[in-house]
Order: structure tokens, then sequence, then C-alpha cells
């Protein structure tokens, strides 16, 4: 049972995998317990004060509510684990048919987001470094604060404003498709929420690259680099861009965590149908065997991006992978 | 006979430095001025110098490079026929590395961090075909392992002496013209300096490298430089061949700090150099030594004065340098052999330590007389300062004895009675870090004194002016913080705070490595004064062999946790019984011998 001690990696993620899933264990607790704590009667919760008693009571029997709250769970657990979340409240269809697709549609939205949005983020934020203290670095930087500062559906609605409506009208300024139809059919939808996603995460990246990468500039093996007489570009991206990339590799996972739910504004903003959306229209409706579902789904992505951040992070630092050498 | 030395670049040699003046950005004050050397090939110049003398920023020009708020503003660098600071980007770009390279001061902060040994040496060949094997030979030529396994390694997982290696072949791996070497064996225990500097020595030989190596420490100087430029205050004072500069320091400067360095085979008495170096920015019209110059007329004052000619070879910035005084030579204070009767202040049975599961001290047994003074010596990794933490009680995962005026003395200071607390203070090494920046020297001083007894604010005010007057520092320094002070200062504030207590034993952990030598004797003087006046026992902890005879009547000699010979420091420095002593005695630069 050790073959896996030979790889750090692969003792890394495996105990990183251990406590993702007692961290999805945790949250599906909580999500659970929040079904147990509504006050009252959960049936009429759900229902509210109109529901009549034949579907109060037909609500319970779907909810096994009179079971023991043990049992409720592991059913439910059990459900999960064999890919059935349960039914919906709302329309009686599987949940999982319901949040599939717009499970989806929001990792296209990130993928697109982390494709085109954080290079450029990364590599504006090393400019700056490299320009410290000069127009250009001050300029870049004002930007990033207006940017942070301005909430994200204020952006959304800029880039409506100036592509889709008052001054060009280039694309169009909402992204619904029809049921069925994949997001990726239509690419021109995309366009603006990537946009938006990329100049909302756009900030943080940037002041964190451009911060590790000033104190990187100013370490001793960066002098003695350049007293090695290296180009430029063999300076900044070989002898610099790995000691300054892990801080900012998680900012970018916890960032992309924050995407994938906390955006809602943004997609309800282009009616885009993903996670974030998903989520409002289920607690508007009380839908709770859809709500923890996709809290649960938030919660596995949380976990995955952040062991890929470590992954990463391990993958640039030696000193966390490499023990000291010993003549063979 | 007098004729201002003005360097004219040479055709012969492979380094010509003229006039080289380095500006604060913006001031126009010159941290560096005036300088001017010439270095043929296989020459081996030493640029000695105290912190704060400009001897790095002078190294780093060589290479067309000044740190941030500095810019090189005069002067000229010719290396062979190419003036350096006239060059390019691109150009520029093309000589570094190639016609001169530079060997870092930390090579563990100098190496990068993130990319394996051999991508680090391959890049040094700036470009040259290499094979495998070629790469290894640049191993090979520094004593590193020859294994394809070592160029896989990160810096990290190698040691220091091998990261040191490592730098220095990089520095040679395209055979330059040049190599700035910049105090490389800082850091490095003297059995590793004395290899590295072998190395250095070999390969500046065999390769016919003009070499300038940067450095404070005279006694390094002596062992490797052909010529030695002493710098004060940003000018060299002082340029000669090693052997006249060491024997016959013309200028006072030279004369002092040479009085300053303690040595294996030199007088015991040390002299530091009262007063600090100016400023750049608070410098004197006159000579810039001036202030500290027991030997200065009027004169002085009028202008700085220029390099002139004392001898073949020898120039001397000072108007006086024609004035012969007789090297001071300090009648050597034999050390009193302390073999008093009673029973030890400190005793130590069967002492064992742990940090996790290793064993860092094997069975330590010592015993240390009142009023005595003990040095324990050792490597790095010896266990010296674990023991030294051991018995101030900052380490407690401990198995043994200690007794301490007869009474146990318990593993961890929380463990002990307010009474042992007291009597036994702890110096640290580094006064930069040890000093809280938040607290005024006189709150720093007082803090221990309010642990360990209730007293009125007057009595404290009274009590922190009479410690500072014994550390020899300024009342006024009461109400200072410490980025006011020098290092040495500072040093002599944490002495203070130690003192306040009216401690019966200092445990001083190293306590002059991060000071300059002339610092360094005036703290050896002050703590050899409170042993003489007030009976303190020490325990000198240091890695500086020839400093033990300025401080010590007895030594312990440490090695991988044990102590392989005890006894008085004249007996073990003139006849060492066991081999790591003698190993280390041979491996400490000796600076008279030149």
């Amino acid at each position: 049972m050790d073959w896996y001690k030979d790889s750090v990696y692969a003792r890394l993620v495996v105990r990183r995998a251990i406590l993702g899933v007692l961290t999805l264990f945790l949250v599906s607790l909580v999500v659970f317990s929040a079904t147990q704590l509504l006050p009252g009667d959960t049936a009429r919760a759900v229902l509210g004060r109109s529901a009549t008693p034949e579907r109060l009571e037909a609500l319970r029997a779907q909810l096994h509510l009179d079971d023991p709250a043990i049992l409720q769970f592991a059913r439910w657990a059990g459900g999960l684990l064999s890919g059935d979340p349960g039914i919906s409240l709302v329309n009686g269809k599987p949940v999982a048919e319901l949040i599939g697709p717009r499970i989806s549609n929001s990792l296209v939205l990130l993928g697109l987001v982390g494709l085109f949005g954080i290079p450029p983020s990364i590599l504006l934020g090393i400019y700056a470094a490299l320009r410290r203290g000069r127009r250009s670095d001050s300029s870049v930087s004002v930007v990033a604060l207006a940017l942070a500062a301005a909430p994200e559906f204020v952006i959304a609605i800029g880039l409506i404003l100036l592509f889709s409506t008052v001054v060009f009208q280039w694309l169009p300024p909402v992204s619904m498709i029809r049921p069925g139809m994949s997001i990726l059919d239509r690419p021109d939808i995309l366009v603006l929420p990537v946009l938006t996603l990329s100049l909302v995460c756009f900030p943080y990246i940037f002041r964190m690259m451009r911060a590790s990468m000033i104190e990187v500039l100013e370490s001793d093996y960066m002098e003695m680099a350049k007293l090695k007489g290296l180009s430029p570009a063999r300076l900044v991206f070989l002898h610099g861009l790995p000691n300054a990339i892990a801080p900012t590799v998680q900012v970018i996972a916890l960032t992309f965590a924050y995407l994938a739910g906390g955006v809602v504004v943004v997609e309800y903003v282009f009616a885009f149908p993903g996670i974030g959306q998903g989520l409002i229209n289920a607690i508007a409706t009380r839908d709770i065997p859809t709500i923890q579902c996709i809290v649960l789904a938030l919660a596995g992505f949380y976990v995955a991006v952040n062991i890929l951040a470590d992954v990463i992070v391990v993958s640039v630092t030696p000193r966390l992978r490499a023990r000291a050498w010993q003549k063979p | 006979m007098k004729e201002i030395l003005r360097a004219v670049p040479q055709p012969h040699a492979s380094v010509s430095v003229a006039d080289l003046r380095v500006d604060l950005n913006g001031a126009g004050i010159p941290i560096v001025d005036e300088v001017s050397f010439e270095l043929a090939a296989g020459e081996i110049l030493g640029l000695v110098g105290e912190s704060g003398s400009g001897k790095t920023t002078v190294g780093m020009a060589l290479l067309g490079h000044s740190r941030s708020g500095l810019r090189i503003t005069g002067g000229s660098v010719c290396i062979g026929d190419k003036d350096v600071l006239r060059l390019s980007e691109r150009e520029l770009r093309a000589v570094r590395g190639k016609s001169i390279t530079y060997v870092p001061q930390d090579p563990g902060t100098a190496l990068n961090p993130a990319l394996r040994i051999g991508t680090q040496l391959r890049e040094s060949l700036k470009g040259q075909p290499a094979t495998e094997a070629d790469v290894l030979q640049l191993l090979s030529d520094v004593k590193l392992p020859t294994v394809p396994a070592f160029l896989a390694a990160f810096p990290h997982q190698v040691s220091g002496g091998q990261q040191q290696r490592v730098a220095i072949a990089m520095a040679f791996a395209s055979r330059p013209a040049a190599v700035v070497l910049d105090e490389p064996t800082t850091g490095l225990d003297v059995t590793t300096q004395s290899h590295v500097l072998d190395t250095i020595r070999r390969l500046c030989a065999k390769h016919g490298v003009a070499a300038v190596y940067v450095t404070h420490d005279l006694a390094v100087v002596a062992t490797l430089a052909n010529r030695v430029a002493v710098m004060y205050s940003g000018r060299i004072v002082e340029i000669g061949p090693t052997s006249v500069v060491l024997t016959e320091p013309t200028h006072p400067y030279t004369r002092a700090l040479i009085r300053a360095v303690p040595d294996l085979d030199g007088p015991i008495l040390l002299q530091g150099i009262p007063g600090q170096a100016p400023a750049p920015t608070s410098r004197p019209k006159g000579c810039a030594f001036l202030p500290r110059c027991p030997m200065s007329i009027p004169a002085c004052m009028a202008a700085p004065p220029s390099l002139a000619r004392v001898a073949p070879y020898h120039d001397v910035r000072c108007i006086r340098s024609d004035v012969r005084v007789q090297a001071a030579v300090t009648a050597g204070r034999e050390s009193a052999s302390v073999e008093r009767i009673g029973p030890p202040l400190l005793e130590i049975k069967a002492l064992r330590a742990f940090h996790g599961s290793a064993e860092i001290l094997k069975g330590i047994d010592l015993a240390l007389a009142h009023g005595c003074s003990m040095a324990l010596v050792g490597e790095s990794g010896s266990g010296k300062t674990t023991l030294a933490r051991c018995i101030s009680g900052l380490h407690k995962k401990i198995d043994g004895l200690m007794y301490y005026d007869g009474q146990i003395l318990a593993a961890g200071s929380r463990n002990r009675a307010v009474e042992s607390r007291r009597q036994i203070q702890y110096i640290f090494q580094n006064p930069y870090a040890s000093l809280n920046p938040r607290r005024s020297i006189g709150e720093a001083i007082a803090a221990p004194l309010r642990e360990f007894e209730s007293v009125s604010n007057e009595e404290l005010r009274r009590r922190v002016g009479e410690v500072l007057d014994q550390v020899a520092l300024s009342r006024r320094a009461a109400q200072q913080y410490p980025h006011h002070l020098s290092g040495g200062q500072r040093q002599r504030a944490a002495i203070a705070r130690a003192l306040i207590v009216n401690p019966t034993l200092l445990v001083c952990d190293e306590v002059t490595s991060a000071l300059d030598v002339s610092i360094q004797a005036v703290i050896v003087e002050l703590l050899d004064r409170l042993q003489q006046e007030r009976g303190i026992s020490m325990l000198f902890v240091t890695h500086n062999l020839p400093l033990i005879r300025s401080v010590a009547q007895q030594v312990a000699v440490m090695q991988s946790g044990r102590i392989v010979e005890l006894g008085a420091v004249k007996d073990v420095l003139s006849r060492p019984k066991a081999a790591e002593t003698t190993r280390l005695i041979q491996d400490a630069p000796h600076f008279r011998q030149a």
C-alpha cells in the first residue's frame, strides 16, 4: 500500500481528496439539517399557508418527513452517491436533469474566463511590477482599483451599453438559449459574460501578481541572474515567474470558487442559464432537493479548485516536494 | 616623491578602474568616489572595508550594476579593452557572465530556488555548446560530486558549502577575464571556508582570472589576496601589496583595523576603533576618518586628502603618511589560568538534548568556575548553540542534570525559580533582530528589571542610566529606538538589558558575528571589563577561533554533539589534543603569518 509514497503529487492529491470528502460530508450535513431546522412543519414551509392538507400529506410522504432524521439523511445521501439527487418539488422532474445543463454551462463560462481572463491579468501584473513606480504602472493599478470598486452588475451593464445597445450593436445583450440547446452552439452570447467575469477577477489576480513579482524582482537571485547577463525574457519568465506565481495561484483558486456561485447578479443581468441563477430560482420556489444539490455541487467545485491550486503550487515550489539531496 | 596616482588604463591590465563614482540617486551625494585600481590576469585584489564603506557597491559597479537608489555617475571600468560603463544594455548583457562574473555573498538566497542546479550552471556558459560531460567537468573543478543527479537537484537540497561551490562554478564556467567575489565565505564555517578559499585560489591561478575579493575579513585577505585595497567611507584609503599593507600599515585607519582583528598568533588584547564611520550625507569636509583619527592635525580638516604614493605600488590617502608610527604592540595579557577552588558556578552532567527525535547533544559534562569565561567553539551543527540554549532554559527537550550554584537547574526557563532566571542572562547573536523595534532602548532595558523586581520609576531610570554608562552608551540612548542606533550600539544596548538585573552568568551567542571588526573589538573590550570588574561568568559561543583568545580563559571544543576537548585557552590552542581542534586551528585563516 505504499505505491503513492513515491510521488509527492499522488500523496498530496490523496490527502487532499480525503479532506475534501470530509468537507463535502460536513457540508451535506449542514445542508440537510437546514431542511430539518425549518421552523414548524417543513411541508408547510415549502408549500406556504394556503396549501391544502392533501398536498401537505403528499409532500410529507415524498420527502419522507415522518421518518427519523438519520434515515432521511441516509436515504438522501445514498441517492446522491448513486447519482440520484432526488426529484424537484416544483415540476416533478429529476434534479439531475434540471441542473446538469446549468452546471456544464457554468463550467464552460469559468473555463473561458480561465483561458482568456487570467493570462492577461498575470501578464499585466508582471508588466506593472517591471515598471513599478512609473506612469504605466500607476495607470494599470488605478484601472484595477476602479474595477475592484465597481459592483459586478455595473460592469456587466456598462459592457452591455457599450457593446450591445447604445454605442455598438455587435453582441447580443442577453445570453438566453432554447432548452436543450448547448451554450457552445452560440459562442456570441458567451462573449459579454466572459468579459465581465474576467474584469471582475482581474484586479485581485493583477494586484497579487504585481506584489509578489515586485518582491521576487528585489531578491538576490534576480540580481544574480541579471549579473549573469541573461536576456530580459529569460529573467522574467524563467527566473522570476515560477517564484512569484504561487500566491497568485491561490488567489485564482479562491476567485474561481467565488465566481462559480457568487456571480448570480451577473448571470441575472445576462439571463445566463448558469448554476447561480439555478440556485436563486430554487430558493425562490423553495425547491429543497435542488438547493441541496446545487450547494453540494458548489462545495465540490470549491474543493476541486483548491486541490488543483495546491498541486500547481507544489509543482512550482521545489522546496515543497524535494528532500535533501544525497549522493546516490 | 609624492605623486598623485592617476590610474591610466594600461594595455596589459585585465581590469582597470579609474575614478569610479557612484551617487545616491538624485541627491548628488557620492557613496563611492575616486576609486581607481588595476588588476593583471591571475591577480587577486582584496577589497577590504567595514559595513557602509562602499566595497560591495564598487564590486557591483565592476559589472556595470548598481543597486536601486544608487547610480554610477563617473569614471571607467575597463575589462580588456571594453569600458563596461559605456556599453548599451545589450552589450552589457553580453559582457556580464562572460567577461566578468559575480559570486554572491549568500548563495542560499542568490541561487534561484525554483531552478535545478544544472539549469543554472548551463546558462552560465552563455550559449557555448556544452555536453553533459562538460557541465560535470565544471562540478569537478570545484570538487562537487560529478553525478547527473547533482545537476538535477535544487539549491535547497544541497549544503551551504556546496551552494557556494555551485556559485563559484557558475562564475568560472565561461572562463571570464575577471571575477568579483562578494564576501563569498561569510556564513560558512572555518573548514568549509578554507576549502572554498582554496578552490578560488586554484581557479584564479589555473585560468588566469583577475579577481576582486570583497570582504570585511582581513585574515581571509591575508591568505588569499596579492594586493589589498582598504576602503573607508567610500574611498580607497590605502592600497598595496598584501604583505606590505598588513605588516606596515600606513593609513591610521588600516593600523586601527589591524589592531582590532583577533588573531590566533597575535596579541590577546583587541583595540576597537571608537566612534563610527560617517554616513555619506554627513562626511566631514576634510578627511573622512578625521573624527576617529588619533593623529589628526588641523590641516586634515581642510580638504579630503588624495591618494599618494609612499612606496612602490603602495598608495595611501593621508597627509600624515610620512609620519612613522611604531606599531603599538600591545603586550598580550597572559590569560589568567583560572584554577579556582570551591564548587563550580555551573555544572552539567551527561546532558543530552533533542530536536524532535534527533539527538543534538550526546552527553555533555562541563563545569564553569565562578568568575570564569568559557568559550564554546565548533563547526555549525556541532551543538554549541543548543548547549547554550539548554543552559539558559530556551531549549527544554533535554535529559541529564544541570546544577547552578549547587541548585538543580530545571529544563526550560518556565520551570525555574525567579532567582535562577535572573542570574542567567542570554545575549543574542543578531542585535538587529533581538531588540523590539517599537520599544525605546530605555523600555527594552527596563523590561527584565520590571520582571524581577518591583521598583519605582525613579529607581528604574537611575538603574537604566547606570547600565548605559557601564556599556558606554550615552544616557540619551534611553529615549531612542533601535533604528536610531548602529549595530555596535544595539549590541551594547542588548548587553545592558542583560546586565541590569545583575546576572552571575552571561550566555553570549555569537554576539559579535553580525558586527564589524572594529566594533567587535569594542564589544570584546566591554565584556572583558565587565568580567574583570563585576566578576561575571561568561559562556561565549563562537565559531571564531582567534576571538576566543581575547574573550575566554577556558575553551570547550565541540563536535557532533560532544565536547572533544576542554581546557585552558592557551593550552588548547598551543597544544591541541583532539583532531577536531587541530583541524579548526589549521582551517582558521592566520593573518599575521602572511
